[in-house]
């Protein structure tokens, strides 16, 4: 786990520490907005992400989780650079990229480097796993040709496939290869960030904890950090440092993983943890002890005030409809977490 | 094919068969109301046959919930939708018995099969927006049910909708029946699907990944849902799932799968406590534990085989770390084929060395 020092939450304003702590992305108010037809003549919008902070330190890795709809892979293709905020800014090693030009895009682009959920959809089926691989060399006008074919042959080795298959095309690979082809693809470039959008989540169970060691590895021997995204609750609580909770747009809560887990301070991360079901015979029937919650996730069209989750929040009370929660440090939390709830000192305690 | 087992003396009548189904300690166990008995289906085009399933038996009493529990592949689908006969033949080749209350739906005709799917078996899908036409009312497709089933009036249909709609705990039930599919939210769409299925109140329910599309918060409460249906009609639910930790939850027996096979079946105790096959092993040894942490997986390594090249001997020897070569007589995983058999009280298990995975 990286250092951590983010003792400066204390403020209260839940933007982290100072500049210096070493984030490799720092991401400060982020919003995305898609529009979405119109009502009358006002053109409506759906905030995808509607005010992120988020850093992520070297060698660490970051986990994301949340329901569809919160928001959670528009954001990770803001940290990408696939998508432009709306508003808010985000730092790469203390530069902020938004403000950039497109020929300067390119030092985030070699630094911050994604893996996508669908294995079978990411890989272009003409192309060979060495083109595949290569790719970004090549867009990035990086050595000769056979320089980049060694290059391709190292980085299958890495991920754990052989040098051998250069030759060979997606379809003859299982989904689990295809994702550690997607995974080298994105080593190429030698990052320091990888993004990972639901890299599991399409992959059988047997061959998930592949592909879940192999990311494990690769950040230890490589210094990588990583964001994991995932809505597999067990399965980001395994790989992660930290951990962030999303829930319509905004983060409810984040710090280290096993505190947010063990001791959840928002109720949403309570509720959600209630309701995975566990492999555990032992836990059998946790499901019927459940904070049940009411309802579904609201539209992002028309998302509640105030709080966003008050809608099916069991505690919620008047404040939560005027006023909107900021991340804070909870009185007597760990100051390494920060949550988005008025009443996270009755969910701690209770 | 063999004896009809209808009216027999139920479970204890099973130790005369040769399927894997009936002779459970699970307490609800009475007559079976669902058989299938060495399923066997093949895809037969261009290419290679495909051995999707390949001599599956399982049973499944009222009121009983079984898991079919595999991966991507193992044919825990294809054997439901031989069932419920949405398979093309060809390119299917079914063999084996379906039997419904004792009687074997592949020799039936078209017209008494159709009398039993719906009020006797009915299914429900994962992807609920694919599975429902997205032109007609929501009211409309549940009503479909009793209008062709039972020569409903379309008003009545519509006043029986209303009331299942209700019963699945779609809010506002009365104001929601002229909707269209893609105005409700996963969650509401299944329960659309849920209550078309039970429309005409069928003796088992076939649900194939209900909540897999769905977040954990939602498929929670149609799990409940589910289990609650169940209590008030005794139906059987068979739920095919890939999720172990839904099985954990709601399941009171479980078949495991593999390759088109069923590896092992048995209670939800005994199977998740001490597996009694590798690959069970495998996959619980593959997930991790919500509330451990720092623990490394165990993945099994490679990946599942393709069903048109399933490997000989034991199909899962490629990927068993307890995979031997037979020496002094003993069986070779690389070419005996392990059938199903008896490897404790209640449970069966299709390897070779089972005993030494039960016993040490």
């Amino acid at each position: 786990m990286a250092a951590d020092t983010t003792t400066g939450t204390a403020a209260g304003t839940g933007t982290g520490a100072g500049p210096d702590d070493g984030a490799l992305l720092r991401a400060r108010g982020l919003v995305r907005r898609y529009p979405a037809g119109r009502a009358g003549l006002r053109r409506r919008s759906v905030s995808a992400v509607d005010g992120v902070d988020l850093d992520l330190r070297a060698g660490e890795v970051l986990g994301v989780v949340g329901e569809s709809g919160c928001g959670k892979s528009t954001l990770a293709r803001m940290l990408v650079g696939l998508e432009r905020p709306d508003a808010g800014t985000l730092a790469y090693r203390g530069t902020d990229v938004t403000r950039m030009r497109r020929a300067e895009h390119a030092v985030m682009r070699r630094g911050v480097q994604m893996v996508f959920q669908d294995p079978y959809a990411s890989l272009d089926p003409r192309m060979t796993v060495e083109q595949v691989v290569a790719e970004p060399l090549a867009a990035a006008r990086t050595g000769t040709r056979a320089d980049r074919r060694r290059r391709a042959g190292e980085l299958l080795e890495l991920v754990g496939l052989s040098a051998g298959m250069l030759g060979r095309y997606p379809h003859q690979f299982s989904g689990g290869q295809r994702q550690r082809i997607g995974i080298a693809r994105g080593l190429a470039l030698e990052p320091s960030v990888l993004v990972c959008d639901e890299p599991v989540s399409a992959l059988d169970v047997s061959v998930q904890a592949q592909v879940v060691n192999l990311l494990g590895r690769l950040r230890d021997e490589l210094g990588l950090a990583v964001v994991f995204i995932a809505h597999d609750l067990s399965v980001v609580r395994h790989v992660a440092d930290r951990v962030a909770v999303m829930y319509l747009g905004r983060v409810a809560e984040v710090g280290g993983a096993d505190r947010v887990f063990d001791a959840p301070a928002h109720p949403y991360t309570r509720a959600l943890l209630s309701a995975s079901p566990s492999v555990d015979r032992a836990q059998r029937g946790r499901l019927g002890r459940r904070e049940v919650l009411r309802g579904e996730p609201p539209s992002p069209a028309d998302p509640p005030s105030g709080c966003r989750f008050r809608t099916r929040c069991a505690l919620a009370v008047d404040r939560c409809a005027h006023e909107q929660p900021l991340l804070r440090l909870a009185a007597g939390d760990d100051p390494a977490r920060t949550v988005a709830c008025h009443r996270a000192e009755e969910v701690l305690t209770g | 094919m063999t004896s009809p087992v209808h009216g027999s003396a139920g479970s204890h009548a099973a130790g005369t068969r040769t399927d894997d189904a009936t002779a459970t300690s699970s307490p609800r166990t009475g007559a079976p109301v669902l058989e299938v008995e060495d399923l066997r289906v093949e895809f037969r085009s261009r290419g290679p046959v495909v051995n999707a399933v390949n001599g599956v038996s399982y049973a499944i009493a009222p009121g009983e919930t079984m898991a079919i529990l595999g991966e991507s592949g193992c044919g825990k689908s294809v054997s439901a939708q031989a069932i419920m006969g949405i398979l093309d033949v060809p390119p299917a080749h079914i063999t084996g018995a379906i039997r419904f209350e004792g009687r074997d739906m592949l020799q039936m005709g078209a017209e008494d099969q159709r009398k039993i799917r719906g009020p006797g078996v009915s299914m429900i899908f994962q992807d609920a927006l694919s599975a429902l036409n997205p032109v007609y009312s929501v009211g409309d497709q549940i009503g479909e049910m009793f209008r062709a089933h039972r020569g409903t009036s379309k008003k009545e249909a519509k006043d029986r909708a209303v009331e299942l709609m209700d019963r699945v705990r779609i809010p506002a039930a009365r104001q929601r029946v002229d909707d269209y599919p893609h105005q409700f939210s996963g969650g509401m769409r299944q329960r659309v699907m849920i209550a078309m299925a039970l429309a005409l109140d069928p003796k088992v329910l076939i649900a194939d990944e209900p909540t897999t599309a769905l977040d954990v918060t939602v498929q929670a409460q149609v799990m409940d849902l589910l289990k609650d249906l169940q209590r008030d009609t005794g139906m059987g639910l068979i739920l095919i799932t890939h999720d172990l930790g839904v099985v954990n939850e709601v399941a009171d027996r479980v078949a495991v799968m593999y390759a088109g096979k069923v590896v092992e079946t048995g209670t939800i105790d005994d199977v998740f406590t001490r597996p009694a096959h590798p690959y069970t092993r495998g996959l619980m040894s593959s997930i991790p534990v919500l509330d451990g942490k720092g623990q490394r997986l165990n993945p099994i390594v490679g990946a599942p085989p393709s069903l048109a090249r399933i490997p000989p001997g034991c199909s899962f020897h490629p990927r068993c770390p307890m995979a031997r070569r037979g020496d002094g007589g003993r069986p070779d995983c690389t070419s005996d084929v392990p059938p199903l058999r008896e490897v404790a009280a209640g449970r069966r298990a299709a390897c070779h060395y089972s005993e030494e995975l039960l016993h040490g």
